[in-house]
C-alpha cells in the first residue's frame, strides 16, 4: 500500500478515501450493537439511578424527586438489612465450601486415571440442569416427614430439622443447594488450572525432598493454583450474591424473612409492590456491590495474565 | 502410571464415588418419586423402587395440569431467537472492532467493558416500566428484547477475531467481497468454535433464567420451562410429590440429554462463562 502511494501522488487522497470508507463501514457494522447497548444497557442503567431519587410507583401518575430519602429509608429498613445480612451469610458459606470441594474433586479426578470422564460428568451435571426443577427435587429430599434425607438421618438416630421450613436452618438448606450447584463449575476451572502446571515442578520438588503428596501440594500445586483460586473465588462470590432462583422457588424469603436475599427483596419491592423508586435505590446498592466485586475480578484477571 | 490397587487409590476412588452418589442423589430420588403413588411416597422414603409402577399415571397427571410441550416449545423459541439475534449483532460489531480502523473502537471497548458490569437484574426495573407502558408484557418480544445485545458475545468474539490472520480478509477483499460478505463468508465460518461455545453458554443461561420471565410473563401461554414449573408448583396446593417430580423430570430432561450428548463442548462452553461471572 505504502509503496504504491509513494509512486503515485494521486493515490494519497485515494488512501485517505479508503480509510474514511473503512471507518464508515466499521461504524455501520457496529451500529446495531451500539443502538441496542444504548437502548437496553446504558439508558436503563441511568434510568435506574435517576429513579432511585424519586418516589415513582407504578400505577400512580407522575413522581417527585425526593433526594436521598429512599436511601435513608433503605438503611433503616429491617427487611433490607436482613436481606443484606442473609446474602452475606449465604455467600460466606457457599463460596469457601464450593471452592474447597471443587478443588478437592479436581485433585482427586486429576490423580485418577480411570473414570475421569465419568466423574467429571457427574459433578458437572448440576451446572447443566434446570435449577428451578432441581430445587424442587431438593425440596423433596429436604421434606421434614417424607424426605429421604431426614429418613436417612433417622436411621443413625438423628432427628433431622425442618430444613427449609424453619428460620434457623433455611439458609443452610439453601446453601447446600447452592454448593451442590457450583462445585462442578469450580471443578472445571480448577482442572484447567491443574493441567497448566508443568510436570517437572513436581519432579523438582521431589528431588528437593518433598516426599509426601501433601508436601508436593503445599509446595507446588497450591502456589501454582493461586491465580486460579482467586479467580474462582471472585466468580463464586459474584454468583452467590445473585442468588434468586432457589429462594423464589422454595421459600419466598421465609419463614419470617429468614431467607430474604438481595435480589428477592428487590423483586418483591419492585415487581410485586410496584414501588419502582424505592426498589431502584435497592438496585443501585446491589449494582454498587457487584461493581466492586467485578473490579476485584478484573484485577485478579490482570494478575493471572502477568503470572502466565 | 501403573494401575495397582494401592491404599491411596482405594481411598481416592471411594471418596469420588461417595461424592458422586451425593451429587446424584437429587436425580435418583427425583426419578424414584416420579414413579411412586401418593401413598407409596408417604410410606417409604428410602426404598428407591416404587411398589407399583406409577410413572404413566404421574406423567399423565402432570401433563394434564401443566402444558409441558408448550413450555418446552417456548423455551426453544425464546432461546433460539435470542441466540440468533445475539450472534447477528455481535459478530459484525466484534469484526469492526478487531479488524477495521476507526476512531470509535476505543469508545466501543469502553461500552463493552461497562456493559459487562451490568446484569439484567440492574436494568430490569426501567425495562419493565417501559414494556408495561408499551403494553408489551406477556409476549415473546418482551422475553427476548433485553437479551438481543450480549456484550459478553462481543467481548468473546473480539478476542477470537484478533487472532484471525489479516491475510484471510485481504484475500477475500481482493476477490471483490463486500465487508458484509467478508463477515458472513470468511469471519463467521472461521469463528465457528467461538460461536458454538457462546451458543452453549447462551442457551444454558436463558433456558435456566427465571428472573426476567417471572417479571414480564404472567400468562402461562408464554411461560418458559422454569416459569412454567413455578406456575405448576403454585397451582399445586397439596404435597403431590409424585406428579411434581414427574413434571420436574420431564422439564429437566432435554438440557441434561443435550449435555450428555455433547459433554466436552458443554464443559468448554460453560467454563468460558468464567470470564463473565
Amino acid at each position: 500500500m505504502a509503496d504504491i502511494a509513494l509512486a503515485n501522488p494521486g493515490a494519497i487522497s485515494n488512501g485517505e478515501a479508503a480509510r474514511r470508507s473503512e471507518a464508515r463501514t466499521a461504524w455501520w457494522l457496529a451500529s446495531p450493537a451500539i443502538a441496542l447497548m444504548m437502548l437496553f444497557i446504558i439508558v436503563p442503567t441511568l434510568a435506574v439511578i435517576i429513579l432511585g431519587f424519586t418516589d415513582y410507583e407504578l400505577g400512580y401518575d407522575g413522581f417527585q424527586f425526593v433526594g436521598l430519602e429512599n436511601y435513608v429509608e433503605l438503611f433503616g429498613d429491617r427487611t433490607f438489612r436482613q436481606s443484606l445480612w442473609n446474602t452475606t451469610v449465604y455467600t460466606l458459606i457457599v463460596t469457601p465450601v464450593s471452592i474447597a470441594l471443587g478443588l478437592g474433586v479436581a485433585l482427586l479426578i486429576e490423580s485418577e486415571t480411570r473414570g475421569k470422564a465419568f466423574f467429571r460428568t457427574v459433578y458437572f451435571l448440576p451446572v447443566a440442569s434446570l435449577l428451578v426443577a432441581m430445587a424442587t427435587a431438593w425440596q423433596y429430599l429436604f421434606h421434614p416427614t417424607i424426605g429421604p434425607l431426614n429418613a436417612m438421618l433417622a436411621l443413625v438416630g438423628i432427628e433431622g430439622p425442618n430444613w427449609l421450613g424453619s428460620s434457623s436452618t433455611v439458609l443452610y438448606g439453601l446453601s447446600i443447594i447452592g454448593v451442590w450447584q457450583t462445585v462442578g463449575f469450580n471443578m472445571v476451572l480448577f482442572l484447567a488450572g491443574l493441567t497448566a502446571i508443568p510436570r517437572d515442578l513436581y519432579a523438582a520438588a521431589e528431588v528437593d525432598g518433598a516426599k509426601s503428596a501433601f508436601e508436593r501440594f503445599r509446595l507446588v500445586t497450591w502456589p501454582m493454583l493461586g491465580p486460579t483460586t482467586l479467580f474462582v473465588a471472585t466468580i463464586s462470590v459474584i454468583s452467590s450474591v445473585k442468588v434468586f432462583e432457589t429462594v423464589k422457588t422454595l421459600t419466598e424469603g421465609g419463614p419470617n424473612k429468614a431467607s430474604e436475599v438481595l435480589l428477592f427483596t428487590i423483586y418483591q419491592e419492585g415487581f410485586v409492590y410496584l414501588r419502582i423508586g424505592y426498589a431502584s435505590a435497592m438496585t443501585v446498592v446491589f449494582l454498587a456491590i457487584l461493581i466492586v466485586l467485578m473490579m476485584i475480578q478484573y484485577r485478579v484477571l490482570d494478575r493471572k495474565v502477568h503470572y502466565a | 502410571m501403573t494401575q495397582t490397587l494401592n491404599l491411596g487409590r482405594i481411598v481416592r476412588l471411594s471418596l469420588l464415588s461417595f461424592g458422586a452418589l451425593v451429587f446424584l442423589a437429587p436425580y435418583i430420588f427425583m426419578i424414584s418419586a416420579a414413579g411412586k403413588a401418593q401413598a407409596d411416597i408417604f410410606a417409604s422414603s428410602l426404598s428407591l423402587v416404587p411398589q407399583q409402577w406409577y410413572y404413566v399415571e404421574n406423567i399423565q397427571k402432570a401433563m394434564s395440569r401443566v402444558d409441558i410441550p408448550t413450555l418446552l416449545w417456548n423455551g426453544v423459541v425464546v432461546c433460539g431467537i435470542i441466540l440468533i439475534i445475539q450472534v447477528m449483532v455481535a459478530v459484525p460489531c466484534a469484526y469492526a472492532m478487531a479488524k477495521l480502523q476507526f476512531r470509535g473502537s476505543r469508545f466501543m471497548m469502553a461500552l463493552v467493558m461497562l456493559g459487562l458490569l451490568v446484569p439484567i437484574h440492574a436494568t430490569a426495573l426501567p425495562l419493565y416500566v417501559a414494556f408495561d407502558t408499551l403494553s408489551m408484557l406477556n409476549s415473546y418480544a418482551a422475553l427476548v428484547a433485553p437479551f438481543s445485545i450480549s456484550v459478553f458475545a462481543i467481548f468473546l468474539f473480539l478476542q477470537f477475531f484478533r487472532a484471525l490472520p489479516d491475510d484471510l480478509i485481504h484475500a477475500a477483499r481482493l476477490d471483490g467481497m463486500s465487508e458484509l460478505g467478508v463477515v458472513a463468508r470468511v469471519i463467521l465460518p472461521n469463528a465457528w468454535p467461538a460461536v458454538t461455545a457462546f451458543a452453549i453458554f447462551s442457551v444454558v443461561a436463558h433456558w435456566n433464567d427465571l428472573f426476567w420471565p417471572l417479571i414480564v410473563v404472567t400468562n402461562s401461554d408464554y411461560a418458559t420451562p422454569p416459569l412454567g414449573l413455578l406456575f405448576f408448583r403454585a397451582a399445586e396446593a397439596g404435597d403431590d410429590y409424585g406428579a411434581l417430580m414427574a413434571a420436574t423430570l420431564i422439564i429437566t430432561l432435554p438440557l441434561v440429554l443435550a449435555f450428555l450428548m455433547a459433554q466436552k463442548r458443554f464443559v468448554e462452553g460453560i467454563a468460558m462463562t468464567g470470564l463473565k461471572g
